[in-house]
């Protein structure tokens, strides 16, 4: 009995330590729109500095629900947006919206698995994340650590959208589009028609050099669909929040500039290291990260155009 | 009481303790894994423990010290034998260290091709060295080798767009390349194959379902030139979605060129193309 008590005991303080912790950090949002609460990303890759907090995300509040749009790059982030939430509604939260599966959209889902929330994504979904989440989980630790990563669960969505999907949120929907091969192969859009506000996910970057890891002809198709939707703003995967459809000159401009590089580079019999060294580098100084990702869309560009 | 409660207390601490010392000099799986050197094993399964030369003179090895993309890392295989030299190149075993199938391929070069440089893409799953190990005609093997560190990021060694990797299966491209840097009259040739194939790796296991995605890659690879063959490669799952080769060899005036792929599921890919300006 006693012996019993003091364990409790124990598991108490430990426990109101780590409830402690989760009470003091909450992510800084800022209201960009009624309802619509936005975290900026710093524009950054992954580390354990940065715990993970380098894509924007967000969450919209109804009258009877709120849904929160990606979790960000870590547990621990996705905890202070939690907080963030709690914050500012007792709403109860009924969606968590992945708009694909990259990890510094994803790896907060952990502070949100519990009964009576819905986790949504793109029907190509559940297969990227088999095909990566391990890859993801091991090659993160070693820019993160341990501690971060330790507590990252890979959850998949209950929630497919095949193609369109409604969620309502009492007062206010939210319209889902899924799209068709673009910065991934499981791209998901957020809608809010009550403010005209866009959650592009990565379909839309700002700032932060766009990242190919879909289909780069399949973007730039993608593109005049997306500028015809009828948004005010629009909160990128990456980048300010900015108005729309202004806000995709910048990344069209890239990835039409890649495209035509590399379509030169194929007709005149270059190999791939050639796209690697030279296509795209006239953007060099418009882009943050240009360094880190512009020699990947550019192999990863020639390994989709040399077979036009 | 009082007994139990330091005994519990001293059992808690000591598991803080252990964590944070695991948490401080960050004991995991993974970075040992990339301190751990399994060349000497992969010796002993690839090559059966045969002695190893210095292949620095024979063969070259190039890729990226970094892996852009870890789905599509290029490399190109050179052979650095003087046209003098009486041994030729008869394979070459490219091999990812810690990649989970680390034989990524074994080309066999042609007798009659002279074959000097090959270029492919390869997945690379880890930091890991990638050696080139050359069985030249007098039966010995010669090595050399190179370092990739993968990438970070979004990066993956996996389908991008798999509903376009299944789309492309067993289609085929063979391109030739002019050589500007030989004569018209030269009968070198520079060609590339490209075969549309999702070259499924079998080793991602499903987080959710804990399941694998079934393997499911081309493990054959011949190219004829006539009836004398030029090139052939026994790829494994390193070898990228939509395999392509791109490599030199010297014109017999065949007028045509013959692709024969394989994969594991027994689909059989043929083709056949004209070969331009054959004439030797």
């Amino acid at each position: 009995m006693a012996h019993g008590g003091s364990m409790l005991a124990l598991l108490l303080m430990l426990g109101a330590s780590t409830i402690a912790r989760a009470q003091e950090a909450e992510l800084p949002v800022s209201e960009v729109a009624p309802g619509i609460f936005v975290h900026s990303g710093t524009t950054a890759l992954m580390t354990r500095e940065n715990e993970g907090a380098i894509a924007n995300v967000g969450f919209v509040v109804g009258n009877a629900a709120v849904a929160v749009i990606d979790t960000g790059g870590s547990v621990r982030e996705g905890r202070q947006l939690l907080a963030a939430i709690k914050r500012r509604t007792d709403k109860p939260i009924r969606y968590v919206i992945n708009t694909h599966a990259h990890p510094d959209h994803s790896f907060g889902n952990a502070a949100f698995a519990r009964e009576g929330i819905s986790f949504v994504g793109h029907k190509n979904l559940p297969r990227a994340i088999a095909a990566r989440g391990q890859f993801y989980l091991d090659g993160f630790r070693r820019t993160m650590g341990d501690e971060l990563i330790n507590e990252v669960r890979i959850i998949p969505p209950t929630v497919l959208v095949e193609d369109t999907l409604t969620l309502d949120l009492g007062g206010r929907t939210l319209a889902l589009k899924a799209w068709p091969a673009a910065h991934s192969d499981n791209d998901l859009s957020v809608f809010d028609d009550r403010t005209k506000t866009l959650f592009a996910g990565d379909m839309v970057f700002l700032s932060h050099i766009p990242v190919v890891d879909g289909s780069l002809k399949g973007w730039l198709r993608a593109l005049d669909e997306l500028a015809a939707i009828p948004a005010q703003r629009v909160v990128p995967g990456h980048g300010p929040v900015s108005e729309w459809p202004a806000a995709l000159a910048d990344e069209r401009r890239y990835l039409e500039r890649l495209a035509a590089d590399v379509r030169a580079l194929v007709a005149g019999g270059k190999p791939i290291t050639a796209a690697a060294a030279q296509a795209g580098a006239s953007e060099r100084t418009r882009w943050q990260l240009f360094d880190d990702y512009n020699a990947r869309n550019a192999t990863a560009a020639f390994s989709e155009i040399e077979w036009e | 009481m009082l007994r139990h409660r330091i005994r519990l207390l001293c059992v808690a601490s000591a598991l803080c303790v252990a964590s944070l010392l695991s948490v401080a000099l960050g004991v995991r799986a993974v970075p040992a894994a990339e301190t751990y050197d399994p060349w000497p094993g992969l010796v002993q399964d690839i090559f059966n423990n045969r002695p190893i030369n210095d292949g620095s003179d024979v063969i070259g090895i190039e890729m990226p010290a970094r892996a852009e993309d870890a789905a599509i890392v290029p490399v190109t295989l050179r052979t650095k034998l003087s046209p003098g030299d009486s041994r030729r190149i008869v394979t070459i075993t490219l091999v990812i260290d810690q990649n989970p199938a680390p034989m990524a391929a074994k080309f066999t070069l042609g007798p009659d091709a002279n074959v000097t440089e090959i270029s492919t893409r390869v997945r690379v799953n880890n930091y890991t060295d990638v050696h080139a190990v050359a069985e030249l005609s007098d039966g010995k093997l010669y090595m050399t080798k190179t370092y990739v560190k993968a990438s970070g990021g979004c990066s993956a060694p996996a389908a991008k767009n798999a509903e376009e990797a299944n789309n492309r299966l067993g289609q085929m491209r063979y391109r030739q390349f002019a050589k500007t840097d030989q004569g018209a009259a030269s009968a070198t040739r520079e060609a590339q194959i490209m075969i549309g194939h999702p070259n499924n790796s079998g080793l991602q296991m499903d987080q959710v379902t804990q399941l694998y995605v079934p393997a499911f890659f081309i493990n054959q690879l011949e190219l004829w030139q006539g009836d004398s063959l030029v090139l052939a490669m026994h790829g494994g799952i390193s070898i990228s979605e939509d395999p392509n080769i791109r490599f030199t060899y010297v014109s017999n005036g065949a007028k045509q060129f013959r692709a024969e792929a394989k994969d594991t599921d027994g689909h059989v890919f043929q083709h056949e193309w004209k070969v331009e300006n054959p004439g030797t």
